[in-house]
């Protein structure tokens, strides 16, 4: 098997607060291979985003990024100096924002965006550069490209917005491309375009995708792993059939089982309860403990990180071991029953 | 169920320990963290303290005629009286005033002017900026022409116009710089009110039923006052050095109770026969306070800045 | 069309038809139009010949809607819809500029404002974000406190305990009262938001994406007070939401909105199992769901109108497959094409 696109381990991104130490990451490996679409899944302040940020180098102070490597095709990103890294910035590895005027300037017209950015990284005239950026445009499925390179982005709708920052991201032809909740903002038939686009152009370019998200029914049609994320840990990964069908750690089963459509219509929600924690001084052991009704004694220590075939992994004392729609059932009687 | 969320409820995030739980033992914390907006800010209150307890602490009071002699008039710094009962640490003016009492004096009346027109500038901008905010429409419009109008004209322009017409006089002062200044929170404020009107929390005000008098004094007004703070912090200093300039060309202040600018006035036809001392202590004293001023407003609006993003 | 969205079988809940329901908001004919009047300087060029011209918005264009007492209707929709504007007209937040709304029998609005004091806190709303729907400089208590207070629905030595029972109501600590809201996570702040809309004791609440601002597990926490509320106090909700399986679970029946304009009526069960208009039908096979795995996305093609310059005739025609000659130049009425289903498509003549 060739040697993945990216490779995490261990990483740690931390943010020294005047409160005090908040490891927004805190030892997380996973690896994608050419072709291959990873889900980062995980709720707000699981870390998801710092770990893209991170991948990309984009951390900025207060924070840092504190330990293990991201080996880029072998080569290990954390160390290289800011300018290798720009190098590979929009060239090799690219990244779309959840707010695509974080790609686009403004005050420029698309076309000039588009050309600088094609001509920053390749040695090309002008015309060349426009004629990429002309493909690239077409590639995602905008009719009248010639007329929306000669626009601004103002006059753009956010879908439209979205398709040309996806554009842009693909324009070097990136082995790696980071995608950070490019859909949330965007109207479901826009999301579902945008969606096809991506996952075409993935397939079409054997780029490597990292699509991070809160949303567990975009990475079920979209991802083939799936990485869960909680207070700064990868809990959870694997196949994504294998972890969506069947899922081991007591967080990912009461986030699929609070969807409403796995519940009965009309009845109470599975819910997880309490809150996240707050991850200003984080207590060891297990980040979940507080709100696990699996919980006891063993999870006061480090949870061990029981590994399976294909890549499957789960960081926890007590992970499940039966089918979803069991674990669901016993669960929910609890929950019934504490009424 | 709700003995199941109450046990797992009971800790609200972002919860930091101790007195730092209201808006503004938060915002002082913030404030705190630049050691030179605090060095300025104390800077600025001991100089507003000994403008306030000028009589007391002055060795002599420059507006007592009866005080002064003119045979101690140009006296250079350091220098003592005739009957030794006191010493001009900062040398006298043509009049005989000892430069540090007239100096302390001065900034007594150049803050008290700026104080109290930009207090009550602020006032009526603010009233009239939520009104156009809130009401919109025709009222919006006509309150925001009539700014445009104010602020189209140089602030120096009408001031020297109104006083011409006045006379002079300290209370005829404030008015003029009431008049200069008002349009200006009006505006600022009226920025603030449309942005704020549009919130959520506004918009379940009237949900409920609240009155529009109360929406507007208990939950607009409040929450436009912060970036109104930092305008009016700085605007005291340019309230101060427009009265100087006003005082400074004559139209301001009387003589009997010169501000600062006045004092500089005084002092500038013997600013290059050597008596430098009348002008120059009088401009530094003036600058120092237009400068610490500064500094508390720049804290202030850099601490405002990353509080939008809570 | 679709397999079924549940997993375990399909079960309504306090399943009442909505006939036997009595109507206790009626809605008729409600626009609401946003006119950007030409200025000076635009009217003078206006008369020079320029094509400048007043923009006019349609945001809600001629909604008819009947709620049943004790229902939950969910009104879905993509941006530009109209969908919170109208919410907004229903709460008693924007006067419609056409139309009538009723709530139990007596008009909602009267020259522009709200008629009558009981009907404005019969309704209220719960708004999408937690952050902006609080005053940050007043305490919890004061917040949740402060209407019932002013409008004397409680004496005023009662005030502390009342609002201790509302908090505990919706799962606060009433030990929090004394905070402020940026004390809070934003599930919490969205409770106070619910506190705050219950201590007038409404019987008809609109939730305006209620809980699109937070988290999935937090959702699950909030709808299912959504709905412990609604069986302890007997409310009437307008489910306004983009979420259609949150939707689907919680609604009695669904509402779609194109820009500005109802598209179908339908039970929950109808509008999901089988889908009448092309819109809903775009709509639900666009959802991603969890159960299927490595989609093909089949994306309906075009983007969602500007709705300063919306298609003349049906909305939704130039992304239409079945879109004809009619649909370009006559507006589809809204018909009821079975029994408590109603559709606005040429297609069902």
């Amino acid at each position: 098997m060739s040697a993945p696109t990216l490779e995490v381990r261990n990483l740690e991104t931390h943010f020294l607060t005047r409160d005090g130490v908040v490891k927004a990451v805190d030892g997380v490996s996973f690896q994608v291979g050419a072709g291959e679409i990873l889900g980062l899944v995980g709720e707000s302040g699981s870390g998801k985003s710092i770990t893209g940020f991170s991948i990309l180098g984009l951390v900025d102070a207060p924070g840092r990024i504190a330990g293990g490597e991201i080996l880029f095709q072998g080569r290990d990103l954390v160390p290289l100096p800011e300018r290798e890294r720009r190098k590979l910035r929009g060239s090799k590895i690219a990244m779309i924002f959840q707010d695509p005027m974080m790609t686009l300037n403004p005050v420029l017209r698309i076309d000039t965006q588009m050309t600088e950015a094609v001509r920053a990284h390749r040695d090309v005239s002008k015309a060349r550069a426009l004629e990429i950026a002309r493909e690239a445009l077409v590639k995602v499925g905008i009719a009248s490209p010639d007329e929306r390179l000669a626009s601004y982005p103002h006059q753009f709708s956010g879908g439209m917005r979205q398709r040309v920052a996806i554009a842009i991201a693909f324009l070097n032809e990136p082995e790696l491309i980071i995608a950070d909740e490019p859909t949330t903002a965007l109207d479901v038939t826009i999301q579902g375009q945008i969606l096809h686009e991506a996952q075409t152009l993935c397939r079409e370019t054997g780029t490597a995708m990292i699509w991070i998200t809160h949303d567990l029914a975009v990475v079920a049609g979209l991802a083939d792993h799936i990485c869960v994320m909680y207070a700064g840990r990868v809990v959870e990964q694997g196949p994504i059939d294998a972890v969506l069908d069947q899922p081991a750690h007591p967080y990912t089963v009461g986030l699929i089982g609070s969807v409403p459509s796995r519940n009965r219509r009309g009845g109470r929600l599975f819910q997880i309860p309490g809150m996240t924690p707050s991850l200003l001084n984080l207590q060891p052991g297990c980040a979940f403990r507080s709100r696990c009704p699996r919980a006891d004694a063993a999870c006061l220590d480090e949870p061990p990180v029981h590994a399976a075939s294909q890549g499957r992994q789960v960081r926890c004392a007590h992970p499940h071991d039966q089918p979803l729609e069991t674990v669901l059932q016993s669960s929910a009687g609890g929950q019934e029953a504490s009424l | 169920m709700t003995d199941t969320l109450k046990a797992t409820e009971t800790r609200a995030t972002h919860l930091r320990p101790g007195w730092r739980t209201t808006p503004a033992a938060r915002f002082a914390a913030e404030f705190a963290e630049s050691p030179l907006a605090v060095a300025a800010l104390l800077l600025t209150l001991t100089l507003a303290l000994l403008a306030l307890f000028a009589n007391f602490i002055t060795p002599q009071n420059p507006y007592d005629l009866a005080q002064l002699d003119i045979m101690e008039g140009m006296q250079p710094p350091g220098s003592t009286s005739f009957d030794g009962a006191m010493t001009y640490h900062l040398g006298t003016d043509e009049q005989g005033r000892d430069m540090l009492s007239a100096i302390v004096f001065g900034l007594r009346m150049s803050l008290g002017v700026g104080a109290m027109s930009t207090v009550i500038a602020l006032s009526i901008g603010m009233s009239i900026g939520v009104l156009a905010a809130y009401f919109g429409g025709r009222v919006d419009a006509v309150i925001m022409r009539v700014v445009d109008l104010q602020l189209s004209f140089p602030a120096i322009l009408v001031a020297l116009i109104l006083l011409a017409v006045l006379g002079k006089g300290v209370d005829k002062v404030i008015f003029a710089l009431i008049i200069v200044q008002w349009a200006y929170y009006a505006r600022t404020v009226r920025g603030t009110a449309l942005v704020e009107r549009r919130k959520e929390y506004i918009e379940a005000a009237s949900c409920l039923a609240l009155s529009h008098r109360r929406i507007v004094l208990r939950h607009l007004l409040p929450n436009c006052l912060p970036p109104l703070i930092v305008v009016a912090t700085v605007q005291i200093a340019n309230a101060i050095a427009l009265e100087a300039t006003l005082s400074f060309l004559g139209v301001g202040v009387p003589i009997t109770e010169p501000s600062l600018g006045l004092l500089i006035a005084n002092g500038y036809d013997y600013m290059l026969s050597g008596k430098y001392w009348i002008s120059f202590f009088p401009g530094v004293a003036l600058l120092i306070t237009i400068v610490a001023i500064n500094l508390v407003g720049d804290q202030l609006r850099d601490v405002m800045n990353p509080r939008l993003k809570r | 069309m679709s397999a079924g969205l549940q997993a375990g079988g399909l079960q309504s809940s306090d399943a009442e038809a909505p006939a036997e329901r009595r109507p206790i908001l009626h809605a008729e004919g409600v626009s609401k139009r946003f006119v950007k009047r030409l200025d000076f300087a635009g009217r003078i060029a206006q008369r020079l010949g320029s094509s400048i011209r007043e923009e006019t918005v349609h945001a809600v264009d001629g909604v008819d809607l009947t709620v049943g007492a004790g229902e939950v209707v969910g009104l879905v929709g993509e941006s530009g819809c109209g969908k919170s504007t109208f919410g907004r007209m229903v709460a008693g937040i924007l006067p419609p500029s056409a139309g009538t709304l009723a709530f139990d029998g007596k008009p909602v609005w009267r020259n522009g404002r709200v008629a009558g004091h009981d009907t404005a806190l019969a309704i209220q709303m719960i708004f999408q974000d937690p952050f902006a729907s609080l005053d940050p400089r007043m305490r919890v208590e004061e917040i949740i406190g402060e209407a019932p207070q002013v409008h004397g629905l409680v004496p005023r030595g009662e005030v502390a305990d009342y609002v201790a029972e509302v908090m505990l109501r919706v799962g606060l600590d009433p030990d929090f009262r004394r905070r402020y809201p940026h004390q809070f996570s934003g599930g919490q702040r969205q409770r106070i938001g619910i506190a705050r809309a219950l201590a007038v004791k409404p019987r008809f609440l609109v939730c305006d994406e209620a809980i699109a601002a937070l988290d999935v597990s937090i959702q699950a926490q909030v709808i299912n007070l959504f709905m412990d509320l609604r069986r302890d106090l007997d409310l009437t909700y307008l489910f306004i939401s983009h979420d259609l399986s949150v939707v689907e679970h919680i609604a009695d029946r669904v509402v779609i909105m194109y820009l500005g304009r109802v598209v179908e009526i339908a039970t929950t069960e109808d509008i999901f199992d089988a889908p009448n208009h092309p819109y809903t039908q775009a709509l639900l096979s666009e959802v991603p769901r969890i159960e299927l795995r490595k989609r093909r996305y089949q994306p309906v093609k075009g983007e969602i109108p500007s709705p300063l310059d919306p298609p003349p005739g049906c909305h939704f025609h130039p992304r239409c497959p079945h879109a004809s000659e009619r649909c370009r130049i006559e507006r589809p009425a809204l018909r009821e094409i079975a029994p408590g289903r109603w559709s606005a498509c040429h297609l069902n003549d």
